[in-house]
């Protein structure tokens, strides 16, 4: 079975946001830069189907330099190689999920697995766009994931509003990884040593223009802190009195 | 020009969400000079559309059909794409739910559209629609434009207003689909509800989280019941999760849900950066901490710095006294 993972640099959830010299984006000077947490569990999810039938995982990354990091913190934790799509200009959902589509688009996947989201811009839909791209289904917000590589069937488990719903999809599909998928285990030491010398492959993008256009980037309106009521249950009446009266919202 | 609305229904009924978008789609329709039109797809979609009309909408499309009967994002996507192509919708406006979040990637790719996703306002500015998002789960707002001749939007639940019903009847046509096996590569073939009686969290007009301030999974029993009081919604921090106390879906923060109920209930969660992002967008933040120095009071409306488990049983009897729930 060929697996591929796309595994996407962000910013640390940590990171508290200052606006950049552009107006547009965050100033990256001093923001640490990690593996998207919901791109974890799409890397164990591949990882274990490879424990348990073999299987060949490629990881995919579009970016700069930096996000060189990424594909080989997925590679310590597993897998067998990665592709690089070097840019600097990433674009949108839209111009990204193109790169990755291209890229993907002979490889011969059986499954491609994402996060659910980056956990930066928060789009949820590169993934989505891949697979209309390449004619192929999907499932997003997996959390539960069956795979019958004979039936070339998968079934899986989604998150909807107040419960799951189970999708059945035919092979090659697309997932995307939610938490509660798995547990990802933690690179090894000797999977960080080998993840060294695993191949990682450079690509260039084909020119894709992005089909939105951010014109500016602000804080959202600070918060003030409110009254303070009390220090027991004796404030608790004032506090329906206020939710009641003041707030309106009961 | 048009502005397709897509209307979600789940087992014969139109969600909040279907009359927050068509009354977006119609206030932006009004803005733009463009006119905005419904759409409803599923089993029984003919019969369910035509609820949409007191809202505005005159004009909804219903692709009904036995073989909709449940939900299938590729079937899903050829069947509102192809409507957006016939009826000539530029835009097309989705919620940002589980389902308009599967979908709308798909119709914005099959139509080469650009997207905004979890839009929280849409406005016409010198002769383009702005819209604006939140990004990094809230920490911050872009304003967005999309350049493509089509455009997909998905807009955030609970944000926009569903407007009020007028009375007004809706013409209702049912579009010609030739649905082929093809179509349904990936269906839906089950439902399990794990959440019922209760609201869902993205949903949700009142929330009520507990932390690791509770101490234990038992202790979630006093947030059960004063959200069962509220008829709210129940979350929990990330510490709470990740100690196994509450499940995944429960999460409210940047690697769980962004949420921005009328009331938020915070109860002994400290309020780390990542949980104030998710939640910090609620109209009214009410926080119950011991420790008077936890960040959460940095962001509530009201603060009682006490103990929950004195203050939480206390107010939910007294609410529930208010509410003439008792």
């Amino acid at each position: 079975m060929k697996l591929f993972v796309c595994v996407n640099q962000v910013p640390d959830t940590e990171t508290k946001v200052k606006i950049g010299q552009d107006g547009k984006s965050i100033d990256r000077s001093e923001v640490n830069l990690i593996l998207n947490p919901y791109d974890e569990f799409a890397v164990e999810a591949a990882l274990q189907l490879k424990d348990k039938n073999g299987a060949e995982v490629t990881y995919v990354s579009v970016g700069g330099d930096s996000t060189k990091e990424v594909l080989r913190k997925a590679l310590a934790m597993g897998g067998d190689k990665g592709i690089h799509i070097k840019t600097e200009s990433t674009g949108d959902s839209y111009s990204v999920a193109s790169m990755i589509a291209s890229a993907l688009k002979d490889a011969g996947a059986d499954m491609v697995l994402f996060g659910k989201q980056s956990i930066d811009y928060d789009d949820a839909a590169v993934g989505t766009m891949v697979a209309e791209m390449l004619g192929v289904p999907s499932a997003s917000v997996v959390v539960k994931l069956n795979v019958d590589e004979n039936a070339k069937k998968v079934t899986c488990e989604r998150e909807i509003e107040g419960g799951t719903e189970t999708v059945e999809l035919a092979m090659p599909c697309i997932i995307s990884a939610q938490k509660g998928l798995n547990e990802p285990r933690y690179p090894s030491l000797k999977g960080i040593m080998a993840a060294k010398s695993k191949p990682v492959q450079e690509v260039a993008p084909g020119t894709v223009e992005p089909l939105t256009e951010v014109i500016e980037m602000r804080k959202p309106p600070a918060k003030q802190a409110g009254k303070i009521l009390g220090t027991d249950k004796s404030a608790v009446p004032e506090l329906i009195r206020l939710l009641h009266e003041e707030a309106k919202v009961i | 020009m048009r502005i397709l609305a897509f209307a979600e229904q789940r087992d014969g009924k139109l969600k909040k969400v279907a009359f927050e978008v068509a009354h977006a789609a119609v206030q932006l329709a009004g803005q733009i000079g463009a006119e905005a039109v419904g759409l409803v797809v599923g089993e029984g979609a003919e019969r369910v559309g035509s609820e949409l009309g007191g809202f505005g909408v005159q004009k909804v499309y219903a692709a009904d059909d036995a073989k909709l009967s449940s939900y299938s994002t590729t079937a899903y996507a050829r069947i509102v794409s192809d409507a957006a192509e016939t009826l000539s919708a530029d835009i097309v406006l989705f919620p940002a739910s589980a389902m308009g979040k599967d979908l709308a990637p798909r119709v914005a790719a099959r139509l080469k559209a650009g997207l905004a996703a979890d839009c929280i306002a849409l406005k016409w500015d010198g002769g383009s629609i702005v819209a604006t998002r939140p990004v990094y789960a809230g920490k911050g707002l872009i304003d967005l434009k999309v350049n493509s001749p089509r455009k997909v939007f998905t807009l955030r639940p609970n944000v926009f207003s569903p407007g009020s019903a007028n009375g007004a009847a809706a013409a209702v046509e049912k579009l010609n689909l030739n649905l082929q096996d093809t179509d349904f590569l990936a269906r839906v073939t089950g439902v399990t509800v794990t959440k019922a009686g209760r609201p869902d969290l993205t949903e949700a007009n009142i929330i009520v989280s507990g932390g690791r301030g509770l101490g234990g999974p038992e202790n979630f029993k006093m947030i059960e019941d004063l959200a069962d009081v509220l008829g709210a919604a129940v979350g929990a921090s990330r510490a709470a999760v990740d100690a196994g106390w509450r499940p995944h879906e429960d999460q409210v923060g940047q690697t769980g849900k962004t949420v921005s109920p009328s009331l938020y209930v915070a109860v002994a969660i400290s309020g780390a950066i990542q949980h104030l992002a998710g939640m910090s967008s609620s109209k009214y933040i009410v926080a119950v901490n011991k420790d008077k120095d936890a960040p959460i009071f940095q962001v509530a409306d009201y603060g009682i710095v006490g103990d929950a488990f004195e203050v939480i049983p206390e107010l939910s009897a007294q609410m529930k006294k208010a509410l003439g729930k008792d």
